[in-house]
């Protein structure tokens, strides 16, 4: 095995590139190993992580592009220097020929109107260039983690007084005036208005009510922490107030992981002032608070979609007493398949396994698993002693969350690119105690062109080395999209059939249709 | 009207630092976006990056 390595002094790529380069050398033959970075410390660190930290690579800096492999054969260097750059140039001349400022003081003297900042550069700098923004009053959706709390507060403390949004940091999903920003989904026009301190959670909101036929007015993302003590529901307050002149919206809607109790109630109290009909969801959170306040709690992403929908042209009274269906299918319908499948299981056949893209579809998952059936292990565990014990695999009944930080170093998101869950099926198939496969396939802006079809490949291997056992993969899979994204709903869908998916049109229903399944054999 | 309301009734003319393909998509649905070709200034050195705009400030 032999390390090398190259620095390009002054070149900078945006992470995203880097990542899938990274891929493409990875694949070379004689490859072991390919870090393609720029020179930040995070990224020394990495770099030291995996044996490839040297003097050369110690002394790149963050303007310089780092090239560092580990080979079984050194012969192959020079093919991959040049792979490297054949890349970059294409990057380069795939761009079109607009003028690009190098600062955010330049795009701002060319575009002196502009209302919006979308910043996603490493968090170590985008604290700052936040701070720009808001100081020429732009409002800012910083999609960027890495940012201190007490920067997060410094910021939103700014973006209140000079009356902007400051959505993020960690803000990967938008919609506003209808158009879908970083990772979002295009969904009908209309009068509910989302806040949402989750990515996935908000997007499946969205997506449900475009599915329930109603329509969004504002989605407005706070950024993970945004309900934490020391943030204290900054941007969600802002928000709330915001959408409560705003003539367009008539229903609001709240999701976000269980928030503090004092944060809780100082955004209830923020939702009463403004006098519109709300449903909360706090993703397992105190129901009871929601309902002194005088609104509506959801059971589940779809259940608080289904009853915004149903606010839009009812009272709180009447929705209150609603709950969404369980399947879109008659049960009759649902019944059948779940045994049908159950029947092809063998004996040793036992545990679910879910492999999501998205965090808080993972945790609902999490939830809906451990209410209706028993303990289920994770990387973001509902409580410690259900912490995965083999994160390479999985163990038991388990549900991970492949976007976690854990399994992204060094890789882009499983939104993005499916080589990590690709991976992930294919270690499934070397179980013979995995019975129910549970995957999240998000469409929209932001998301992997072709999710379904990424994917289908591996599940098609994976089923094929259980029916060589006399054994059967049952593969379900929840879509998170719409008619209207660009990965187009109804080819995901016959991709998804063909490879024998079970697809459902929520995360919810796709838990459920496992549940039952499960529940036939156990 | 607050400046977020403000916001809701206007065209979206975006400013996008980082990765492209943000600016990409807006362009794709007909949104005006000015992508911002940054690379962290000063070499990088967060501390520099700090004093440099603390002088900024100043010198304004």
């Amino acid at each position: 095995m032999v390390s090398k390595c190259l620095i390009k002094a002054n070149s900078y790529y945006d992470s995203v590139t880097l990542m899938i380069i990274t891929k493409e050398v990875e694949a070379v033959t004689g490859v072991e190993n390919a870090v393609v970075v720029m020179g930040t410390e995070h990224n020394k660190e990495l770099l030291d992580n995996v044996g490839l930290l040297n003097d050369e690579t110690s002394s790149a800096t963050p303007n310089d592009l780092v090239i560092a492999v580990k080979l079984v054969d050194d012969g192959v260097f020079e093919d991959i220097v040049k792979k490297v750059e054949e890349l970059l140039n294409k990057r380069k001349t795939d761009g079109d020929e607009d003028y690009c400022p190098r600062t955010i003081e330049g795009s701002i003297k060319n575009m002196p109107d502009s209302n919006l900042v979308i910043i996603s550069i490493p968090g170590e700098y985008a604290g700052v260039e936040a701070k720009k923004a808001l100081m020429n009053d732009k409002n800012v959706l910083l999609f960027s983690d890495n940012v201190s709390i007490e920067q997060e507060k410094e910021l939103k403390e700014l973006a209140v007084k000079r009356g902007l949004l400051m959505m993020g940091p960690d803000c990967g999903t938008a919609c506003i005036n209808n158009i879908p920003l970083a990772f979002a989904n295009v969904v009908k026009k209309g009068n509910i208005g989302i806040v949402g301190a989750s990515g996935t959670g908000t997007q499946e909101i969205m997506v449900q009510i475009d599915r329930f036929l109603g329509g969004v007015s504002q989605v407005i993302g706070t950024g993970g922490r945004d309900l934490k003590a020391e943030i204290g529901g900054l941007m969600m307050i802002q928000a709330i107030e915001a959408l409560s002149v705003d003539e367009a919206t008539e229903v609001i809607v709240l999701v976000s992981k269980p928030p503090a109790y004092e944060v809780a109630e100082k955004v209830l109290q923020a939702l009463k002032k403004c006098g519109k009909k709300a449903v909360v969801d706090f993703i397992g959170g105190d129901e009871e608070l929601i309902k002194k306040y005088g609104f509506i709690p959801a059971t589940t992403l779809e259940d608080a979609a289904y009853k915004a929908v149903k606010l839009c042209n009812n009272s709180v009274e009447k929705v209150n007493k609603l709950e969404c269906p369980e399947f879109d299918k008659p049960i009759e319908e649902i019944e059948t398949l779940a045994k049908s499948e159950a029947l092809k299981l063998s004996n040793k056949q036992k545990y679910l396994r879910g492999l999501f893209s998205g965090g808080t579809l993972c945790d609902e998952t999490l939830k809906l698993f451990s209410k209706n059936v028993g303990d289920i292990y994770s990387n973001i565990p509902l409580s410690p002693e259900f912490k995965l014990t083999n994160k390479e695999k999985g163990n038991n009944n388990c549900a991970i969350d492949l976007g976690d930080d854990e399994y992204t170093v060094g890789r882009p998101h499983p939104m993005i690119d499916s080589y990590g869950r690709q991976q992930m099926i294919l270690k499934q198939a070397e179980d013979e105690e995995v019975a129910i496969l549970i995957l999240d396939i998000v469409l929209g802006y932001g998301s992997n062109e072709d999710p379904a079809g990424s994917l289908v490949e591996q599940i098609k291997q994976a089923k094929k080395v259980f029916k060589a056992r006399g054994q059967y993969l049952c593969v379900v899979a929840g879509i998170c999209g719409t008619k209207g994204d660009p990965q187009v709903y109804d080819e995901q869908l016959s991709k998804l059939n063909e490879a024998g998916v079970i697809a459902m049109p929520s995360n919810a229903q796709a838990v459920r249709f496992a549940i039952r399944v499960l529940k036939e054999v156990l | 009207m607050s400046k977020v309301n403000e916001l809701f009734n206007q065209d979206l003319k975006v400013i996008n630092m980082g990765l492209k393909s943000f600016a990409d998509e807006l362009k794709e649905q007909g949104v005006s976006v000015i992508h911002t070709d940054w690379r962290p200034p000063a070499g990088g050195n967060t501390k520099m990056i700090n004093l440099l705009n603390k002088l900024k400030s100043k010198t304004k």
